[in-house]
């Protein structure tokens, strides 16, 4: 072989590689392993296994436009299975044993407090894609999800307000862990803020994998019943929710008598739910499928493609949702961060994440804060129509800074913006 | 909303004529919901059967606008066209209808839609109906300005069951709200026995849960009364069973709807039987291989049930995923009974009451009404004896286990219409079936049956005040404290037993 020509057949081969034509497996030094830790079976299995199909498929996309600093991203997917210890222990094995240079992961606020301190030791990077209650600044996590002031005070306002039906009494009700609990402690003192009395809120709590709403139901009827309109703000998490709304609509609970606004309950969560008894209840997050922009009909697309190749179950069906649109810019954001870097070195991509921006499918171009790890992200509230999908109702001009630690909990006004040891 | 109502009553006798305009379309399509709710009211008042179904339409989310986009509405304007609706359907022929739109004023009357209200009540026909118009027309004229009105309203309303009135009356009865001493004592007196009502209705919803909670331990632990309380294995597997149950329900759905999608109501109905032999004979499966050379060495048994438990779960996630699969209830078991206006009995609940009722009566005749049953009892009073006399022991263990791990899979398809059907849906079940067989007594079925009913009660009850996390705490302390005191359950075996 005459070496011009081996030149240009080695060159040819490169490019096909790069190009993600070659299916071959890449040989372990070309390549960057990135971690993936979501549940994908027990009682978060329902939110978190469309992430992983999300991170797989961002993944494929960066590979197939050339990687990242030139090199192939090998995905390692490990089950955790909604055992939270069991986090800690998979997130301990993706940074020892494989060696990420990230991990995207975990949705409840239970698993990423039992992984954070893992991360903290190994100098690991997580990028976690769900709104969650603030009250925390970990140098080794960034936050793609909402930070309360992105969407739960917003929904509240909201319902608060004229079109949202001018609510005077208050449910929270919610899954008994760390998320809802802080959540409802913010709300409850911004409701005081705003003069509603503590007589005039009901807080309720129940079991992960709580199946039977009967009760609380019947008393959140009782409460509304009492005169005053009432809505009910819902933290449930997981498959709870399939009976949750199930019993709902089988109460004739409507949407015009007591709405009920979720901040967990996305397209994902309602497809095994019959929505036409929930019509006009609510959901506030920062992303909906049924937003119109090119970007989110590119995303919504190549999500359906993906379900399609991968034979998802009920693949004509699939549908994209807040945590996934944030687990998608998270990893574009990390990859941007690497290139910039130049490295996939920990301390150097923190310091590079910071002020990413990227074209988002919720329509706007939205930055990674320079200093305190969070997006700043627009709020869209949105009512369940009859096909499980979304009507945006309300939603900011703009994308709104994150501020994680709540003005409305004590104390926190004296704690900095950004992390601790940067 | 009521000034619109009080507009539309005024003209609904008018029938004023004017054409649908183009314009009013472009108002609906807006971007405000004021200028949403403007347009609304324009087309209410023209009262037309055009105007209707355009509202209608906008109502179900197909109306169009000049785009062809469909035009979206929120709560605020859904409630404005709901009322809008009701009104216009109010001289509406069909029953079901006009009973839907009296429900929907009612539930926001005004004292000037007295008149009409009065005109409707004795236009009225249907007796369900005219009770709520009587009902309605009290509480507008409770705000009347003749205190004699107020009166004669504030006590009409003492034989009201809904919580609006309860509130209506109390605010009534407020010196506030009411300057006449005379009327605040009616509305008082209506209040209590309104207030008496609504506590006896929500006493009666509690238990109803608590009996369709009871219902549903019962189901899930009725197959291990047999398995553990009649024969004595400790079968950990036994929430796999249920399990099993449930994704042949799943799975007979599929079937009904790639098949017979005509007839997918039905596919319960079916899934019944097949659900029952699918378990029955995994049952038979376990027994002879595994559990039947255990016999008599509980701490075996547990471990190796224990064992298949683990392997029944990951095959369910190999053959159908880790994730949960969707069953859903057939139309007939959707939405709910309405008792009072403060209860509504979810249809799914009492259909799996009755079918728990169903099953225990099946277990019932089985054990006490055959030969097999004798046969069964006759191994577990005394094994030794029964082989003496010709009893096939080998095959009726292995019988008894089928019957046990069959009805658990009946249990299955209940669970399978109130609950998540996945891979380890029934690990949440086994610490529920072994308390309630052993609060009930081993070796009952009727202590089964009284177990799982209080349990289900005094669970519900203590939800109802100190939340669902406390109450599964307190249930649990409390088995255990009445095991420390009465080892044997609720109900005991008495005579000869072989392990005495």
């Amino acid at each position: 072989m005459q070496r011009r020509n081996f030149v240009k057949a080695t060159a040819l081969t490169l490019a096909l590689a790069a190009a993600g034509f070659v299916t071959r497996p890449a040989v372990a030094a070309d390549t960057i392993k990135v971690g993936i830790l979501h549940s994908l079976s027990g009682t978060m299995a329902i939110s978190e296994t469309a992430l992983k199909e999300t991170a797989l498929m961002t993944i494929a996309e960066i590979n197939a436009n050339g990687g990242v600093m030139g090199k192939q991203l090998e995905p390692v997917v490990v089950d955790p299975a909604s055992n939270w210890p069991l986090f800690a222990e998979k997130a301990r094995q993706l940074l020892t044993q494989d060696k990420v240079a990230v991990v995207f992961g975990c949705w409840t606020s239970v698993s990423r407090k039992s992984v954070n301190p893992v991360f903290k030791e190994l100098n690991g990077l997580l990028f976690y894609p769900v709104q969650y209650e603030g009250e925390e600044l970990e140098k080794n996590v960034f936050y793609t999800g909402a930070a309360p002031n992105q969407q739960a005070i917003p929904a509240v306002e909201y319902l608060m307000g004229k079109d949202g039906g001018s609510a005077k009494r208050w449910v929270l009700l919610g899954t008994d862990y760390v998320y809802p609990r802080t959540t409802n402690k913010i709300l409850r003192a911004f409701l005081k803020s705003k003069g509603v009395a503590d007589a005039d809120i009901m807080e309720e709590y129940t079991p992960f994998g709580h199946s039977d709403y009967q009760t609380i139901i019947a008393k959140i009827k009782k409460f509304a019943g009492e005169g005053k309109k009432t809505a009910v703000v819902s933290t449930i998490n997981g498959d709870s929710n399939v009976p949750f709304y199930k019993e709902l609509g089988n109460a004739g609970l409507k949407a015009t008598d007591v709405p009920v606004v979720a901040f967990s309950v996305g397209e994902e969560e309602l497809r095994g739910v019959d929505t036409k008894p929930l019509v006009g209840h609510l959901a506030a997050w920062n992303y909906f499928q049924s937003i119109k922009n090119p970007e989110n009909d590119k995303f919504i697309k190549m999500y359906r493609d993906w379900a399609k190749k991968q034979k998802l179950p009920k693949a004509e069906s699939v549908v994209t949702n807040d945590p996934m649109e944030a687990t998608y810019v998270g990893i574009h954001m990390w990859a941007q961060a690497v290139e910039k870097a130049k490295s996939t070195d920990v301390n150097k991509v923190i310091a590079a994440v910071g002020g990413q921006k990227f074209k988002a499918p919720s329509g706007f171009e939205i930055q990674m804060d320079p200093k305190n790890h969070h997006l700043h992200k627009p709020v869209f509230i949105g009512e369940v129509k009859a096909d499980g999908q979304f009507n945006v109702v309300w939603k900011t001009k703009g994308p709104v800074k994150a501020a994680p630690w709540s003005p409305y909990i004590p104390g926190n006004d004296k704690k900095k913006g950004e992390p601790e040891g940067k | 909303m009521r000034r619109l109502i009080l507009a539309l009553l005024c003209c609904l006798s008018l029938a004023v004529h004017a054409a649908p305009d183009p314009a009013l379309l472009r108002q609906l399509a807006a971007e405000e919901s004021d200028e949403k709710i403007a347009a609304i009211q324009k087309l209410a008042l023209s009262a037309e059967p055009e105007a209707l179904a355009l509202l209608q339409q906008l109502a179900d989310g197909s109306l169009k606008d000049d785009k062809g986009e469909e035009i979206t509405i929120n709560n605020r304007v859904r409630r404005e066209l709901e009322g809008a609706l009701a009104v216009l359907k109010l001289i509406d022929p069909d029953v079901t209808v006009r009973f839907a739109a009296v429900k929907e004023i009612a539930s926001n009357v005004d004292v000037a839609m007295a008149p009409m209200l009065a005109r409707a009540r004795d236009r009225e026909t249907e007796p369900k109906i005219r009770a709520l118009l009587v009902e309605a027309h009290a509480l507008a004229t409770l705000k009347d300005a003749d205190p004699q009105l107020r009166i004669a309203a504030a006590r009409a309303l003492a034989g009201s069951a809904d919580p609006n009135t309860q509130a209506q009356l109390k605010a009534q009865s407020e010196p506030a709200n009411e300057p006449e001493s005379e009327v605040r004592r009616a509305a008082f007196q209506s209040y209590l026995a309104v207030k008496d009502r609504l506590t006896l209705a929500e006493t009666l919803g509690r238990i109803f849960s608590g009996l369709s909670l009871g219902s549903i331990l019962l189901l899930a632990a009725l197959g291990l009364a047999i398995t553990y309380g009649v024969m004595g294995v400790i079968n950990m597997a036994h929430g796999e069973l249920l399990m099993i149950g449930a994704y042949a329900t799943y799975a007979i759905q599929g079937v009904f709807r790639t098949h017979f999608p005509e007839q997918l109501d039905w596919y319960l109905l079916a899934a019944v039987p097949v659900a029952f032999f699918a378990a029955a004979a995994v049952g038979i499966l376990l027994e002879r291989t595994v559990i039947r050379w255990l016999y008599g060495r509980a701490l075996e048994t547990l471990l190796a049930t224990w064992g298949l438990s683990l392997m029944l779960i990951q095959a369910a996630r190999v053959i159908f995923g880790a994730q949960n699969v969707e069953v859903a209830n057939p139309s007939w078991m959707s939405g709910g009974l309405e008792i009072l206006p403060s209860i509504v009995l979810p249809l799914n609940r009492i259909v799996i009451v009755g079918f728990a009722l169903f099953v225990l009566a099946l277990v019932w005749a089985l054990m006490n009404r055959t030969r097999l049953g004798m046969f069964v009892r006759a191994v577990t009073q005394n094994r030794a004896m029964a082989g003496c006399v010709g009893v096939p022991t080998g095959r009726i263990d292995t019988v008894a286990f089928a019957l046990g791990a069959g009805i658990a899979g009946l249990g299955g398809v209940a669970l399978s219409q109130i609950a998540n059907v996945g891979p380890d849906m029934g690990q949440g079940y086994i610490v529920d079936s072994f308390m309630v067989v052993v609060l009930g007594g081993v070796g009952q079925l009727a202590g089964a049956v009284w177990a799982a009913l209080g349990l289900g009660i005094v669970t519900k009850f203590i939800e109802s005040w100190a939340g669902a996390v406390i109450a599964k705490i307190v249930v649990l302390v409390f088995i255990i404290m009445f095991i420390q005191k009465r080892p044997q359950g609720l109900f005991a075996l008495k005579g000869r037993f072989v392990e005495s």
